[in-house]
This record gives structure tokens, C-alpha cells and sequence, in this order.
């Protein structure tokens, strides 16, 4: 890669859960523009390395720098700070309220009076909606009333609306059908020309090599190399996956 | 009453309530059906004077059942709201009998001395992480071994304090239609129902306070300082008890450091049958407002048909059975 500075820089990342090493001494970086995915199997310690960047957990030891200064990131405030978006594989909604209560959900907008201001944030979700899925309308349900696939829009809504830098998507399209996902897949191409970084974490090797730059590959809390999509085959990710061994001839940052 | 519907009905968040606007026909149901049962039963029940008594009995264990509905819609439960409100009245006591404030401090008194015991107790559960059932419990014997102290055991009188009976007992509405001299205490209670659910309907709080009971993790997740807004509806909540601390004293004139175990199962009983959720996210004060009557009526026509006091508490006791596994059923057919 040039030599700029990443935009995210995760160095030495470890932490465990009750003796169980979850991420295991992993670096990775993200630069302006960039999708970058995070591959592994089940388990493997993706969703648990972005919770590091996210605020969600503290990381036992290693350091995040963004634009090349060092973060502390000891919250989810704090990683909003930094404009870091993320859309967690569990989604993160709040069940009993509406699709514009959960997407302004910490960032409500409020009348002069300092009321909740609930036709102005259903006004803007239902804005966001028409770009991101049009077939949505239930603006009035609570989002428990929802399908899987709504409720994940709801969630990418959220993390795309407030002008993010660095966007985590943990399985975004994990629940979408064939059109919703096209329409993610169109979403990140548009992100990433106005220059945000992307982290997207995905088990489908053609999404990844479609629209990532690079892929990292995690294997039991490890990192098994970071390559760039170009040089590499489905098949050569699926070995660094599954066996964890990296292509031959082909330059791996690790 | 229609005013606290109007609130509501303006929100985005009226499906909230529609969740539960079952449980709150059928509650309305029972209340008539209950009313018309213990008229027929027994000529007593439907003259003014025991219609008062009801609507008093209401205005106490309502406002105690508004602060009891906000901490369980975050999904926790608040045990300590019956001796809170007697730590309030005697806190009250002190300020007004024994060291001669007048009328509005005392009432301050009570008021802020109640939002610090639940700034207390949001501590415990936002910082300390103690479940909400054990650090209200702790609170509520707290509370009740110190309002003992502090009143030497002794009720407190507050006939120095002119007026001061007024503020429950009197009736506003009543010197301006006799016909219907409704007592000031229910006046109170529809302020605060109204106040209560124009914040949870309006406000950023309410907004958490309906969030961090449906999923808190998100709602952390979310960038929402989770531990300092459950402090402040916990404190909230301990706020309006010092005002049901106000009104049973004043009801009484008195405090009665002795009073207020048992009356925390009738708030959450009040709430419960209200339909609002044992487990966080849904409930309304409209239901909670229905809930306390029935609680009332129950009482009071249960005693004018002379049932002895102890069958009173097992019915008491049953009703919450019933009223929480109605919620369970309707929870599980919404999924
Ligand atoms: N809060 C937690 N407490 C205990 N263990 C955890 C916790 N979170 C994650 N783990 C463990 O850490 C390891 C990594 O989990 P993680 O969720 O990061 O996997 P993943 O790569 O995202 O997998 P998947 O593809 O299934 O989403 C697993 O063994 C998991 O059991
Ligand atoms: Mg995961």
C-alpha cells in the first residue's frame, strides 16, 4: 500500500474472555476510500476486534491511532466522537420504539423547547429510507414488529446518516434479499468515493472480493495475513480461511 | 383523565401504549364490572363519602404507582416506593414540627429528600450493578429503620402547621362546584400522571426510559450514557414518592413513621394491571391511573362488605399473579 497515513490503525490488539484469547495480538489498518474485510470462521474474533474500535469492549492491550494520532476509544461516545459508525451483527435496536426513534437513538433531534421532536426525525428517516430501501413503510411500528431484513436496514440507516468517517458493517446484508443487498453494495461504492473507510465483515467470498480492497483473515483470535483482493483467488482466501495458510507468491502483510 | 390520553395520542410512540391497549379495555372492564358488583352488594358503597374515601385511597397509592411505572419500564422494579414515602412524610415532620419551617419548605423537603433515596438507589443499580429487586429492597428497609429513628417511633403531628391537611384533604374543586367536592389529593394525582406522561411521551428521558427497557445494551451501544439517565429516572421516581409522602401525610396529618410496607406491592399490582410490562419497554400512565382504582375499589369494597383484612391481602396477592401472567400471554402472542 502507499505510504499515507491509515485513517484507522489498530495495532497489538489483544483480548480474551475468561482465559479464551477472542483476538489474539491483531493489527489491522483502513485507509480513506478503503473497504477493507474481515474474514474468518465462526468464532474466529472479527466481531470482537471491531468492538474494540466501536467503544463496545476495551481491549486487554494494543493501541487504535486514527489519522495517525493515538485514540482512546473507552465507550461507544467515545468512537462517535471519532465518527466512527457501526452496524453490529445483532443490530443494537432498541425493540419497543419505532424505526426514527431507534435511528436517532442517543442524537434525538428536539424542539426549541427541548421536547423530542419526532415528526422532524421521522421526516429524515423516512428521507434516508427512500435512498437506502424504498419498499420500507413502517415507520410507525416498533422495529420488534419488523422482518430480519427491515430491521437490518434500520441499522445501516443509523450508521450512514450521521456523516461517519469510519464505517463498521458486522454482516450487513446478512438478512437482505437479493435487491436490498445490491442496494448495500451500491452504498459502499458511493461511500467510498467520498472517502470513508469501511470495515466490512462478511462470510461471503464474492461480496468481499467485489467490493473490498483488501481482506484480513482472522483464525482463532489470530491474524492469518492481510492481502490485497487483486492478487489473490476465492480460492487462496478460502485456504487462508479454512487452513489458515497464506497464498504462495503473493506479497501478505501480517 | 382525558388530558393524560391527549399527551399520549399526540406521540409517535401512542403504539407503545396500543401494545397494551388490551390489557387497559380489560382493566377499564374490570373497574366498572367492579363498581357495579359492590353497588349491588352492598347500598354503602356508591354514597359520596365512600366514593371519597376511594378516590384518597387512589391519590396516595396512584402517585406512589406513576414513580413505580417509570422504573419498571426501564425494566427494573422499585420495592422501596411505600417506605420512601413515609421517609418523606417524617422528613416533612422534621422540617415542619420540629424545626418550624413553613409550609412550602417542608414540602421541598420531602420532595428532594425523596429524588436523593432514588438518586441512591439508581446508584446502586447503574453503578454498582446490583440487581434492581435487591437494591430497592435494601432501600426499603433503609428507609423504614430510619424514618423509625428519626421520629423516636413517634408519629409526628403536623397540627402547628395550619393548612397543611388542606393540601390532600381540602377541595378546590369542590368550593367551586359543591356538588363534587373532589379531594385535592386526586387533583395531585392527575398532575403528576400528567407531568409523568408528558415526560415519558415528549421528552429525551421518557425516550430512555422506554429504550434502556427494551434493550439496554443498544441503547449503550447507541453513545447513550446508560448508568447517569437510569440515575436520574430512579431519582425522578424517588421525587414523586416525596409527593406521596406529602399527601398521606397530610391525609393523616400526621406522619406515621410505622406506615408504608405493603404499600409498594399495591403500587406495582396498580401498574401491573395497567398493562404495563414486568419486563421493561411498554406500560402507560393512563394504565397505571386504571390500575390504582381497581386497587382502591378493591380494597374499599372488600371492607364495606366487611371481608376481613388478612383475605384482603391474599386477593391483593392473586391479582398480581393474574395481572402478570395476562402480560406473559400477551407478550407471547405479540412475539
Ligand atoms: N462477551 C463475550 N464473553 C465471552 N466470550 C466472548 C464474548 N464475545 C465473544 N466471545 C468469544 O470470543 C470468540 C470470538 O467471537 P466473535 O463474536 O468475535 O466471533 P466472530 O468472528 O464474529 O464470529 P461469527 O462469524 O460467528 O460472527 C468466540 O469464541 C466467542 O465465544
Ligand atoms: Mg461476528
Amino acid at each position: 500500500m502507499d505510504k499515507q497515513t491509515p485513517l484507522v490503525d489498530m495495532r497489538d490488539i489483544q483480548i480474551s474472555f475468561g482465559g479464551i484469547h477472542a483476538v489474539d495480538h491483531v493489527s489491522v489498518d483502513l485507509h480513506p476510500g478503503e473497504v477493507v474485510g474481515l474474514l474468518g470462521h465462526n468464532g474466529a474474533g472479527k466481531s470482537t476486534l471491531i468492538k474494540i474500535l466501536s467503544g463496545a469492549y476495551q481491549a486487554d492491550g494494543g493501541e487504535i491511532y486514527i489519522n495517525g494520532k493515538k485514540a482512546e476509544i473507552h465507550n461507544p461516545r467515545d468512537a462517535r466522537r471519532y465518527n466512527i459508525e457501526t452496524i453490529y451483527q445483532t443490530l443494537a435496536l432498541a425493540d419497543n420504539l419505532d424505526a426514527a426513534s431507534n435511528l436517532f437513538l442517543g442524537r434525538e433531534l428536539t424542539t426549541p423547547l427541548g421536547t423530542v421532536d419526532d415528526d422532524a426525525m421521522e421526516a429524515e428517516t423516512r428521507n434516508i429510507m427512500a435512498k437506502l430501501n424504498p419498499n420500507f413503510q413502517k415507520f410507525s411500528e416498533p422495529v420488534s414488529a419488523l422482518s430480519g431484513g427491515q430491521r437490518q436496514s434500520v441499522a445501516i440507516a443509523r450508521a450512514v446518516y450521521f456523516d461517519a468517517k469510519i464505517l463498521i458493517m458486522d454482516e450487513p446484508t446478512a438478512a437482505l434479499g437479493p435487491h436490498e443487498t445490491q442496494m448495500v453494495s451500491e452504498l459502499i461504492q458511493q461511500l467510498k468515493t467520498q472517502g470513508i473507510g469501511i470495515f466490512l465483515i462478511s462470510h461471503d467470498i464474492h461480496d468481499v472480493m467485489e467490493l473490498c480492497d483488501r481482506a484480513s483473515v482472522m483464525k482463532n483470535g489470530k491474524l492469518v495475513g492481510t492481502v490485497n483482493v487483486d492478487d489473490v483467488t476465492d480460492d487462496d482466501l478460502l485456504s487462508m480461511i479454512i487452513l489458515g495458510k497464506k497464498p504462495e507468491g503473493v506479497a501478505v502483510q501480517s | 383523565m382525558s388530558s393524560v390520553t391527549d399527551v399520549k395520542d399526540k406521540s409517535p410512540l401512542a403504539n407503545l401504549g396500543d401494545s397494551g391497549a388490551y390489557q387497559k379495555l380489560l382493566a377499564f372492564a374490570s373497574l366498572i364490572a367492579l363498581l357495579i358488583g359492590f353497588s349491588i352488594a352492598s347500598p354503602n358503597f356508591m354514597q359520596t363519602s365512600n366514593m371519597i374515601a376511594i378516590l384518597q385511597a387512589t391519590s396516595v397509592n396512584g402517585v406512589l404507582a406513576v414513580a413505580a411505572t417509570l422504573v419498571i419500564i426501564t425494566g427494573g422494579i422499585d420495592l422501596s416506593v411505600g417506605t420512601l414515602m413515609t421517609f418523606c412524610a417524617v422528613i416533612a415532620g422534621v422540617a415542619l414540627t420540629y424545626l418550624g419551617l413553613p409550609l412550602l419548605f417542608g414540602v421541598i423537603a420531602a420532595i428532594a429528600a425523596g429524588a436523593f433515596c432514588g438518586l441512591c438507589s439508581g446508584t446502586f443499580v447503574a453503578k454498582m450493578k446490583i440487581p434492581p429487586f435487591i437494591a430497592t429492597l435494601g432501600m426499603m428497609l433503609i428507609l423504614k429503620g430510619l424514618s423509625l429513628v428519626i421520629s423516636g417511633t413517634r408519629p409526628i403531628y403536623f397540627n402547628d402547621t395550619p393548612g397543611f391537611d388542606q393540601i390532600s384533604r381540602g377541595s378546590l374543586i369542590g368550593e367551586v362546584i359543591p356538588a363534587l367536592p373532589i379531594p385535592n389529593g386526586v387533583l395531585i394525582l392527575f398532575l403528576v400522571a400528567i407531568s409523568a406522561s408528558y415526560i415519558l411521551s415528549r421528552t429525551v428521558l421518557g425516550r430512555y426510559t422506554f429504550a434502556l427497557g427494551s434493550n439496554e445494551e443498544a441503547v449503550r451501544l447507541s453513545g447513550v450514557n446508560t448508568d447517569a439517565w437510569k440515575m436520574r429516572i430512579y431519582a425522578l421516581a424517588g421525587g414523586i414518592c416525596g409527593i406521596g409522602g406529602i399527601l398521606i401525610a397530610s391525609r393523616l396529618n400526621s406522619a406515621q413513621p410505622a406506615l408504608g410496607l405493603g404499600y409498594e406491592l399495591e403500587a406495582i399490582a396498580a401498574v401491573v394491571i395497567g398493562g404495563t410490562s414486568l419486563s421493561g419497554g411498554r406500560g402507560t400512565i393512563l394504565g397505571t391511573l386504571i390500575g390504582a382504582l381497581i386497587m382502591a375499589v378493591l380494597t374499599n369494597g372488600l371492607r364495606v362488605l366487611s371481608v376481613a383484612q388478612e383475605w384482603q391481602t391474599v386477593v391483593t396477592g392473586a391479582i398480581i399473579i393474574l395481572a402478570v401472567y395476562a402480560d406473559m400471554v400477551r407478550r407471547k402472542k405479540s412475539g
